[in-house]
């Protein structure tokens, strides 16, 4: 077994027995990113120099006993639409691709107080608005699994990074499933926690009401121990929750017996892929074989939740986007006349189609005659959806469900029907638009051979039930890297 | 019911969005936006009569602060990825005659 195959906690308890020199496993995953990423390009940019530097410094605190921390000296891997101080921080746009934040997000100033080293940073669809990584300036990154595939997005370069052994656990951020989805699509476990629960400050906004930073690694326990370190009270973003704990770990070895799992029959309709049905409805069988009750229930509203986040996520961003206007970062057109057409120019030339897009259409929906039949509508159906997951969980502790409706598409074929693509997004938004937390799980290889996911939802601040259920279901499999890494 | 988006239309958005759209972009702009209208009409299905419209999960009320000064002077970092700039300010061009 290669050193980069390890989990980021198995990793990190042979750096503290001295096992493992952490530069030892800062070079194992820089010599897999040589290797792989001119294929998978994960990576927007790679901090080899830095990640060395770093690699020494934690070494040393490790070796005096300052680092008990059980990720200290693990490298990781940070989605690039959140900051890193001298990092350059791109949001896959080019409208910040000479971006050097000054300061780190709070979850990254929570790792790196863990003694975390950041190897570089992964690549997105541009401002996190896609679900295949294809939005990106920088390119699309490839499904680890079969290159011939996407990996899924937004935050796909997260999550092929972690498949391909380009690092030991990443994070990344989900809107709408940004971070569920791709986990999916390439055979890792992702979670996006309750709304509130990692701070958002430095963290570059989309839709701020649904964002969210998350961990992405290969196994639930590694999720949960990320999850526990990126975790926190933050004064800095107004809309942080003090949480009664964040204890995510201690839940894990917790017995599931009794545990009510809701598996909603109106997931399960047309549109859904038959592998990948059978697939998750394994795991509920699974679950029930371990002691957890499962029963079939109708959630209702399921078809109105994809345009409710849409109206919703695109009025956020288009009131979030307005700050990039080529006068305090970012891009600026060469070529304008006067402030108003420099704007304008920058912007347009700045942002990609899929931005603009829904730019224009969170405009609207703002706009004045528009506004109450339009946004106004959303947060009302809003409401709606969060009264049926209410009266879900006030019967069940876990939903468990699809993540996706199919396995990775091909690439070039997601992006000429927009609609089409956000319906892809179906099991996923509501755990935004509800603000509760959400795990995907690796369960099962389709006849093409990729990965398919399933996703487990709690009720606000149960992390816990996600957790541990998740936890015993991966108890029954053996985690299974792509070939690429192997 | 299907959405028309006509050119006044498109084009009051482009100035709200701060957008300058080719004739080209503007064309697939007004039949992605209403593709996209007629979509999202289907939540007209919904009874919301009534319903308290929920902007965020919490009932979160504004969070105060005293207003006090953490930080020090941090103007160099606030400059330094401006596009053009001088020793103190951010430069854009001239907007009084």
């Amino acid at each position: 077994m290669s050193l980069s195959e390890l989990t980021a906690l198995e990793l990190g308890r042979k750096i503290q027995s001295k096992e493992v020199g952490v530069k030892e496993a800062v070079s194992a995953v820089l010599d897999n990113i040589s290797k792989y990423d001119k294929d998978i390009n994960a990576f927007i940019t790679v901090d080899k120099e830095g990640a060395l530097k770093r690699a020494d410094e934690i070494q040393d605190k490790i070796d005096s006993g300052n680092f008990k921390n059980p990720l200290a000296g693990v490298p990781v891997a940070i989605k690039d639409n959140i900051c890193t101080e001298k990092l350059l921080t791109t949001c896959g746009s080019k409208m910040l691709n000479n971006f050097v934040p000054t300061y780190s997000a709070q979850a990254v100033e929570n790792l790196q107080n863990a003694g975390a080293i950041i190897i570089g940073k992964t690549n997105m669809d541009e401002f996190a608005m896609g679900s295949t990584t294809e939005t990106s300036y920088y390119g699309a990154t490839k499904n680890p699994w079969n290159t011939e595939h996407v990996s899924g997005g937004s935050s796909g370069g997260s999550c092929a990074a972690v498949a391909a052994g380009e690092c030991y656990y990443a994070l990344g951020s989900d809107t709408g499933g940004s971070i569920r989805q791709p986990s999916s699509f390439c055979g890792v476990t992702g979670i996006k926690p309750t709304y509130g629960t990692v701070s958002r400050y430095g963290l570059v906004a989309y839709g701020s009401s649904l964002d969210q930073i998350g961990p992405v690694g290969k196994t639930v326990e590694d999720c949960a121990a990320i999850l526990e370190t990126i975790a926190s009270y933050d004064v800095k973003d107004s809309t942080s929750v003090k949480r009664e704990s964040y204890d995510f770990t201690s839940c894990l070895n917790e017995s599931i017996k009794g545990l009510k799992i809701g598996v909603p029959r109106d997931y399960f309709a047309e549109g859904l892929d038959g592998e990948v049905s059978k697939a998750v409805l394994e795991c509920a069988k699974v679950l029930e074989s371990l002691g957890a009750t499962v029963e079939e229930f109708d959630l209702g509203l399921v078809e109105y939740a994809i345009p409710a986040y849409y109206i919703i996520a695109s009025a956020e961003a288009s009131s979030n986007l307005a700050r990039f206007d080529g006068v305090k970062y970012g891009y600026r057109s060469e070529e304008f006349n006067g402030l108003h057409n420099m704007y304008k120019k920058s912007r347009s030339e700045g942002f990609g189609e899929e931005v603009k897009r829904r730019i224009m259409l969170g405009s609207f929906v703002l706009s004045s005659g528009y506004y109450d039949a339009y946004y106004i509508k959303a947060l009302k159906t809003k409401k709606l959806i969060k009264r049926a997951f209410d009266k879900a969980f006030s019967k069940y502790d876990v939903i468990l469900s699809p993540v996706a409706p199919t396995t990775a598409p091909k690439l070039a074929q997601s992006l000429s029907d927009p609609i089409k693509m956000y319906l892809g997004d179906i099991y996923t938004i509501s755990a935004n638009l509800v603000g509760i937390p959400a795990i995907s799980v690796p369960c099962g290889i389709d006849s093409k051979g990729l990965p398919i996911g399933v996703q487990m939802m709690g009720n606000h601040f149960r992390e816990d039930n996600i957790l541990k259920a998740a936890y015993a279901l991966e108890q029954t499999k053996v985690y299974q890297m792509p070939s690429i890494s192997k | 019911m299907a959405n028309i988006i006509d050119d006044a239309t498109i084009e009051y958005v482009s100035i709200l969005a701060k957008l300058e759209l080719s004739d080209e972009a503007r064309q697939k702009a007004k039949k992605d936006m209403a593709n996209m209208l007629d979509y999202v009409d289907k939540l007209n299905e919904l009874d919301t009569e009534g319903v308290e419209p929920m902007a965020h999960v919490f009932d979160m009320e504004n969070v105060f602060r005293e207003d006090v000064v953490t930080n020090e002077d941090e103007s160099e970092k606030t400059l330094m990825n401006a596009p053009e700039r001088t020793e103190n300010g951010f430069v854009v061009p001239k907007t009084v005659g």
